[in-house]
């Protein structure tokens, strides 16, 4: 009994929030890795970018939630996220149009289009302050619940309880069904299969006649419509504050490189990765403990570390990749 | 980066009227009282001290960025650690706090470094088995640390913490901190430098926007190094204070005499003490960056920035000098640091926000001119001036152009957002200098 | 079989039959202000193969590149099949029936041989399995390693997939930079005998050579540079037999 115990207890506290989280990690360092492999430029306004995809889902949900429009138990963003993604997207085709196209012609070295997407960040950073403030907003509706701490154990007779909020669940869905999607793009069509000719060989991709600009087009769209996703999802999950979407950038970025830059399948992998570490190392795991050897009574609270350290995990890991494998556990694009 | 190093030549005039200019927005901050300026010299000196530090700050990223091509994005956690440096060093002793734990947290800290020392010793010497026996000696010293710290931190912790709460410092000179402080951030990065240097140029981006996050959650969370977001105040000034000189009759006289208000007068002449120290602190940094640009150091740091691959070729070791630079332009960004937590007299961790401390020094380097040394510091004036009077104009600007507008929730929008538009100003500036001129107002000669 | 690995098209030439397929005369151009070409010329009858030797650093690959239009040049004329092509992108002389294969990087590393082959054809709106097919029967070993990435194959079995990619979109002139740089000389030969077998097809080959006494062995017509000039010029037998060109470029 303990034991089940014990493994309800883990399934509530490290794997269900950390699979949540994961798969927000993957979809957003998905977008950093596309970008990494098509444009070789580490993106520092990707952060930003789904902070302003989120604040315009949320607006437009605001929108059909005073117009009385919902998905019944569904979350209502759901609806608006088309509307989110168009707008991103449009704004990283003026973004690049304006901004990263003249450094692409020149051939300017990477780092230059790094310092130009702190550039761009600045300025989407101040579009979402414009369009909705630096506040907590709250925007999610629908059921809470799939599974409920007390129903669980009127089920069960446990007596520890599990919760699967609804969030949780649809964002475990819907990264799986927007992942699935992007490989068989990208493994299926003729278009996916240029943009990864292109990301393996830019010269040759030339010489096969793919068109660069079309490729590029196409991974910002995608970039922004993985962007708005794992944005709205992490803000569904959370709750949406831009400077939030400020900080997970570390992660994203470590889970992009622990993959390999330019590896979406490192890209997922990572981000699992990140994300369970973090949860695992900053859950307290006294209660488990408890469960397991329950005459044992140690002091503290069994946490390695803080959860005000979380990023800590994040740069514990990227540190540790840079060490001993640079190119990412999947081999991405070479040092 | 090196594409418009040869561009043509640039007037000698422009630098000194540049500077001029900026001296003349100051003037009339200080004299002119309307919409747009203050005219106090309270508030112009105020913001002058500020963009001295921060034309300090820009001075290390100038040496990373400018000299060598390095992207740091932790500006903010260089600059927090050297802030700690102040606290640690000219606090009095917090009374009681040692004998609670502070014999035991020192010991903590050493069997942490010890620790990683070991484990790298031993990743180094051990042939076989390597990766097993790092791993245990890093557990058990994560344990070990673990046993020796908590009680001693939670002990600091316990000490009157409504007060204090926190180790304290040694109760020595304030100035002598600012130099600690560039140790402690020359640490930092050495650290950080060892790993990611060498790599592809985004890697030390990422790494470094890591550790500045870091180290500012640090500041937030370890309440017995500095309170935490419990605020440390009262840290020693190396200057006076207004309160003793309103006291004191000669000063009082002194400024009669110039036609000023006691309070105001005592105001203005603890700003500019501040800004004589800030000033001697920045000419001699500039000093010594420009007499190391001129040696033969300054040159190969110079060619290997310009062709890093030719330089590579002729033997010398890129990433050593990399990392060198590296260490002695976060020192100077550790100083600007300990400065800035002098110049408030208190350390609110909080405060450290990346947007305005990292990516803000960013803009005034590009703006003042990358690789230039008094470019730089032009440019960290001068966005630092805009910035704040943008907090002034902004709203003014908006106001005047929504003035035709009916009101309404619109406008009232509008009205309200006036000040997120200095993000998206500065964002566009930074893009725009970066476009059309890369080498900044004041170009490298 | 091979027949049909070129283009209708290119069966029957438009153009004055007295000319060359390939025709590019007076070639001057290099890279920045110094040119490494100084009137270099260059003709490819159809089904034909020539070969460029030289020694190093006499512009062998800048003249391949100029020809592809990878190269601005300053004077002189490219003419494929008749027509001026001197001012058409590479990806436009793709289109016309020019094919590619560069030095290094000529393979997509992470994608599977059979997707290197598909994005070879990539400009091509028609069905390509039949030109697949015919890549395959060149390089029977490529079928049997369709789903490998080209990355993780061998030297000589990625020069096949280089080649095969440039087969794919069925060009009338294939040119080869250095196709046996860094394989064995037993892959060496067998390149050489899958070269004779698509020229055999009536696809005009251009190709520069490290290994020039073997290459010339194969050579309807052998040029050789110096300098960004042309020194000697004829069939690559004669080449071979003149004591000149053994002495000074062949090393006896």
């Amino acid at each position: 009994m303990d034991i089940l115990n014990a493994i309800v207890a883990i399934l509530n506290f490290v794997v269900i929030p950390a699979a949540a989280y994961g798969a927000q990690l993957a979809l957003g360092a998905l977008g950093v890795t596309l970008i990494y492999g098509i444009l070789r430029f580490s993106n520092f306004a990707h952060g930003d970018t789904m902070a302003f995809g989120t604040a315009i889902t949320i607006l437009v949900t605001w929108a059909l939630q005073a117009a009385g429009i919902g998905l019944g138990p569904l979350p209502t963003a759901l609806l608006a996220l088309p509307v989110g993604i168009a707008a991103t997207a449009v704004l990283v085709l003026l973004t690049d149009r304006a901004v990263y196209r003249f450094y692409r012609v020149q051939k300017a070295a990477p780092i230059i289009l790094v310092m130009a997407s702190v550039g761009v960040m600045f300025v989407m950073n101040g579009l979402t302050r414009l369009v909705i403030g630096v506040n907590e907003q709250q925007f999610a509706d629908g059921a809470r619940f799939v599974i409920d701490v007390r129903s669980f154990r009127e089920m069960t007779g446990l007596a520890e309880g599990l919760a699967l909020k609804t969030t949780q669940l649809l964002t475990v869905v819907i990264a799986a069904l927007v992942v699935w999607a992007l490989f068989w793009f990208l493994n299926r069509t003729k278009s996916g299969k240029a943009m990864r000719a292109y990301s393996d060989n830019e010269d040759l991709a030339l010489l096969s006649g793919i068109d660069p600009e079309k490729v590029v087009r196409l991974t910002w769209i995608i970039a922004a419509s993985l962007a708005t996703i794992a944005g709205v999802l992490y803000g569904l999950d959370k709750a949406f504050r831009p400077f939030n979407y400020f900080q997970i950038l570390l992660p994203i970025f470590a889970a992009a490189i622990v993959g390999g830059l330019g590896n979406p399948l490192g890209a997922i992998a990572g981000g699992f990765l990140v994300a369970f570490s973090e949860v695992a190392i900053t859950y307290p795991w006294l209660k488990i403990a408890g469960y397991l050897a329950p005459g044992w009574q140690p002091e503290g609270l069994l946490q390695l570390l803080g959860t005000e350290y979380k990023f800590a995990v994040s740069f514990v890991i990227l540190i540790v990749v840079l060490l001993f494998r640079p190119t990412g556990l999947f081999r991405g694009k070479s040092v | 980066m090196s594409s418009n190093r040869q561009a043509a030549a640039v007037s000698p005039w422009r630098a000194p009227i540049l500077f001029a200019i900026l001296a003349l927005l100051f003037v009339m901050e200080g004299t002119m009282r309307n919409a747009m300026f203050s005219g106090s010299w309270n508030t112009a000196l105020g913001i002058l001290n500020m963009g001295l530090i921060s034309a300090i700050t820009a001075m290390g990223v100038n040496m990373q960025w400018g000299y060598a091509g390095l992207f740091n994005v932790g500006v903010v956690g260089f600059l927090a650690l050297g802030g700690l440096a102040p606290v640690l060093i000219a606090l009095p002793p917090v009374e009681g706090a040692w004998s609670a734990g502070g014999s035991r947290l020192l010991i903590a800290l050493a069997v942490g470094l010890g620790t990683l020392a070991l484990a790298a010793q031993a990743w180094k010497r051990l042939s076989s088995g390597r990766g097993l026996a790092v791993t245990a000696i890093l557990l058990a010293g994560f344990v070990l640390y673990r046993w020796l710290f908590d009680p001693a931190a939670t002990a600091i912790e316990a000490n009157n913490p409504a007060r204090y709460g926190n180790l304290g410092g040694l109760g020595l000179p304030v100035l002598l901190s600012w130099a600690v402080g560039g140790l402690f951030a020359a640490a930092a990065a050495w650290a950080v430098g060892k790993v990611a240097l060498g790599l592809r140029s985004d890697y030390l981006a990422i790494a470094t926007l890591g550790i500045g996050e870091i180290i500012v959650a640090m500041l937030r969370n370890e309440d017995w190094l500095a309170r935490g977001v419990k605020n440390v105040s009262s840290i020693p000034r190396p200057v006076p204070y207004e309160i003793d000189l309103q006291q004191n009759p000669d000063f009082v006289d002194f400024a009669g005499r110039w036609g000023f208000a006691a309070a105001e007068a005592s105001g203005i002449w603890v700003k500019l003490c501040y800004m004589s120290l800030f000033l001697v602190v920045l000419l001699l940094v500039i000093l010594l960056a420009e007499l190391a640009l001129k040696s033969p150091w300054g040159r190969m740091m110079r060619a290997i920035r310009d062709n890093e691959t030719a330089a590579e070729a002729m033997g010398k070791d890129v990433t050593a000098r990399h990392l060198q630079i590296f260490v002695i332009g976060s020192a100077v960004i550790g100083i600007a640091g300990a400065m800035m937590i002098t110049l408030d007299g208190l350390m609110a961790p909080t405060g450290y926000n990346p947007l305005r401390y990292t990516f803000l020094i960013w803009v005034m380097v590009i703006v003042g001119g990358s690789g230039n040394n008094w470019g730089a510091a032009l440019g960290a004036v001068l966005i630092w001036f805009l910035w704040i009077k943008a907090e002034v104009w902004g709203p003014a600007l908006i106001g005047a152009l929504t003035a035709p507008l009916p009101d309404g929730a619109l406008k009232a929008h509008l009205l309200d957002s006036a000040a997120h538009m200095r993000f998206i100003a500065m964002g566009l500036l930074l893009l725009l200098v970066l476009r059309f001129a890369p080498r900044g107002l004041v170009p490298e000669k | 079989m091979t027949e049909t690995l070129t283009t209708p098209a290119a069966g029957s030439a438009t153009g004055d039959p007295a000319r060359p397929y390939l025709s590019a005369t007076g070639m001057r151009g290099g890279y920045g202000k110094a040119d490494i070409l100084h009137g270099c010329t260059l003709n490819v009858d159809k089904g034909q193969i020539a070969v460029i030797v030289g020694p190093n650093g006499a512009g062998k690959s800048t003249a391949m590149k100029a020809v592809f239009g990878m190269l601005p040049l300053r004077e002189g004329r490219v003419t494929l099949d008749g027509q001026d092509i001197t001012t058409l992108s590479p990806q436009e002389r793709v289109r016309r029936g020019m094919g590619f294969v560069p030095q290094v990087n000529n393979v997509f590393p992470s994608m599977s041989v059979e997707e290197n082959l598909e994005m070879g054809a990539f400009i091509r709106r028609d069905e390509i399995a039949e030109t697949m097919q015919q890549v395959y029967d060149l390089f029977p070993i490529l079928r049997d390693k369709r789903r490998q990435p080209a990355g993780e194959l061998s030297g000589g079995q990625r020069q096949q997939v280089a080649v095969g990619r440039a087969l794919m979109t069925r060009p009338s002139l294939l040119m080869l930079d250095e196709p046996t740089a860094g394989v064995s000389p037993i892959v060496m030969d067998e390149l050489f005998d899958r070269i004779i077998e698509i020229a055999r097809s009536g696809i005009s080959i251009l190709m520069v050579e490290q290994n020039a006494r073997q290459a010339l062995e194969i050579a309807d017509i052998g040029y050789v540079l110096v300098q960004g000039t042309n020194r000697f010029t004829d069939s690559g037998q004669a080449l071979l037999a003149d004591p000149e060109v053994r002495r000074t470029f062949l090393g006896g």
